[in-house]
């Protein structure tokens, strides 16, 4: 049994007018099911709409099904008394740093999930200590936040996560708006605790090149999943994935290109690694 | 017509003890028509630079000339400017406030004093020119999705008719498919309108599949300017500036060092393409 699973899974945004009456029914999630292991990476890839914040947002509670059910460890989410415990067993990370950071020093602002959780004093600092370390930003710890770089605020928004000690970290959409070093630095952070803290990583994203390293990867499209496996069965699936607006590697798009004129490159490639031993391997 | 800066420099609270250089130096030549990608880490000036050039910050020293006239001059109409170089801003769907799509594109033509028959006329065409018909023009702007929210916005500042049009980030939180409509669109819109554009972007892959130049920008200076090609061919320095080049650079830079006689300055998966077929003599 996994850390989060969604047994037929449905969340509907109704729109009603000044009568209330319902005007409009937009179903977000459609009979979703999904398993995710403690310990695993899944990205979640999916056009702009298809329902991946909706159903990350499930994943702590922020939103409740309209139908089926959602449970994180034992608990569904339905129910009230397990919130708290919800919440702090899977945390969450949006994509802008500026609407997560509430104190104007970095450690403060660690240290602000713990404090209301109740933990005592000496002991949030245990917390923010570590993670401030797993993050790599103790160096910055007296700093004001408006003194770091996005990726900077990034990993103080997930240091903030860590010292909850959640088991699961749900990202949505993490780097959107992070210059190319500062996409490098979230995603390494996250990959670090996933290996060597064990905690269990959701990363909804639109960058391909981000979802490589994930154990998994799961495909929404219109609600429902269409496409789940290994990177390599996902993205070997060039032209599907298109079709679900999505993109491939840029490197699975090139071998997809070479195999087109006829060079006998394998369907799998993704890395630049990959590439360059493919490709010598021909010559 | 051409933008011209001569040896601007813009502080941020001057005099104070917050002073902080954002440009320094800044010497640049933007000509009729060019499509320029404008790249650099967050914090390296790129915003300061492009609020410059419709005069929504004024250099602290050194001049800007729009064609042959001295922005800073005295009798200069910077309100003028502001209609030429067209503004698009990050998330520009925030900006969003008409009831529906066509008044909002409206807005800007309007205000410009317009007779109503010619406000029409440059919405319709804004709205053709951004890929959205009649049908959307009754909608509500947050009944649509992030893409087609953005192309509104871009509608607005197009129905301005820029000569200049400056984009912060336009694919930002947009999906593939929504990236690619969107550069596509402006691609398209730099050809047939004869436009400059400016593109800020942090994608090096975009950057490299679109445009005709860049100039990278670091801690407030131009760092690099040329053509793509020559551009990441520095790529070992663009990345101790906290940039990269485009995965396929990487590629072709690993493979020439296996000894394979590939062009090593490729840029695109068209240009990849091409050579390493040549290579295995396809």
């Amino acid at each position: 049994m996994g850390i989060i699973r969604t047994a037929k899974l449905v969340y509907e945004y109704i729109q009603r007018d000044e009568e209330n009456k319902v005007t409009e029914v937009n179903r977000a999630v459609d009979a979703v099911d999904v398993n995710i292991e403690a310990g695993e990476f899944v990205a979640i890839l999916g056009h702009n709409g298809s329902g991946k914040s909706t159903l990350a947002k499930h994943m702590n509670a922020l939103l409740l099904p309209t139908e089926g059910t959602i449970w994180v460890e034992e608990d569904d989410t339905k129910n009230e008394s397990a919130l708290w415990k919800i919440r702090q067993t899977a945390g969450m990370v949006f994509q802008n740093p500026d609407n997560q950071i509430v104190a104007s020093i970095v450690e403060e602002d660690v240290g602000f999930g713990p404090e209301n959780m109740g933990v005592e004093t000496r002991k949030i600092w245990e917390r923010v200590d570590e993670s401030l370390k797993a993050v790599g930003m103790t160096a910055y710890r007296s700093f004001s936040p408006n003194r770091l770089s996005g990726g900077q605020k990034q990993r103080v928004a997930i240091a903030g996560v860590m010292a909850m000690r959640p088991k699961c970290i749900v990202l949505d959409e993490p780097t959107a708006m992070l210059d190319p070093n500062g996409r490098k630095e979230v995603i390494r952070t996250v990959r670090e605790l996933n290996e060597k803290e064990n905690i269990t990583v959701i990363l909804i994203t639109h960058y391909m090149e981000e979802a490589i390293s994930a154990d998994r990867i799961i495909v929404m499209d219109d609600g429902k999943v269409v496409m789940e496996g290994k990177p390599k069965e996902v993205f070997s699936q060039v032209d599907r994935l298109k079709e679900y607006r999505l993109d491939v590697p840029q490197m699975t798009e090139l071998a997809f290109e070479l195999r087109k004129e006829g060079l006998a490159l394998p369907e799998d490639i993704l890395t630049i690694e990959e590439m360059v031993e493919a490709l010598c391997r021909l010559r | 017509m051409s933008i011209t800066l001569k040896n601007v420099s813009y502080c941020y609270n001057q005099g104070t003890a917050m002073e902080a250089h954002a440009l320094k130096n800044v010497n640049l030549e933007i000509p009729d028509g060019q499509f320029i990608g404008l790249i650099g880490h967050t914090g390296s000036g790129k915003s300061t630079l492009i609020q410059h050039l419709n005069g929504l910050i004024r250099a602290t020293s050194g001049e800007i000339w729009y064609g042959d006239q001295n922005i800073y001059a005295e009798d200069f109409r910077m309100k003028e400017l502001r209609s030429r170089v067209g503004l698009v801003f990050q998330y520009p769907e925030h900006q969003l406030f008409e009831v529906d799509v066509f008044t909002d594109v409206c807005f800007g033509p309007k205000n410009l004093g317009l007779d109503p028959e010619e406000v029409k006329r440059r919405a319709e065409e804004s709205l053709r020119l951004v890929g959205l018909h009649e049908s959307y023009y009754e909608k509500s702007p947050f009944e649509l999705s992030g893409g087609e929210k953005r192309r509104v916005a871009i509608a607005g500042v197009l129905a301005m008719q820029p000569e200049v049009l400056i984009l912060d980030e336009p694919t930002a939180g947009l999906d593939p498919k929504g990236r690619d409509d969107i550069l596509d669109q402006v691609a398209y819109l730099q050809k047939e309108r004869q436009i400059t554009v400016v593109l800020v972007s942090h994608s090096m892959e975009d950057v490299a599949k679109y445009v005709d130049r860049i100039i990278v920008m670091n801690h407030g200076e131009a760092a690099f300017d040329g053509t793509v090609r020559e551009v990441f061919s520095h790529y070992k320095e663009l990345e101790a500036i906290g940039l990269a080049a485009p995965q396929v650079t990487y590629l072709m830079h690993a493979l020439k060092e296996k000894g394979f006689a590939v062009d090593e300055n490729a840029t695109t998966i068209e240009e990849a393409k091409a050579s390493i077929l040549t290579v295995f003599g396809k």
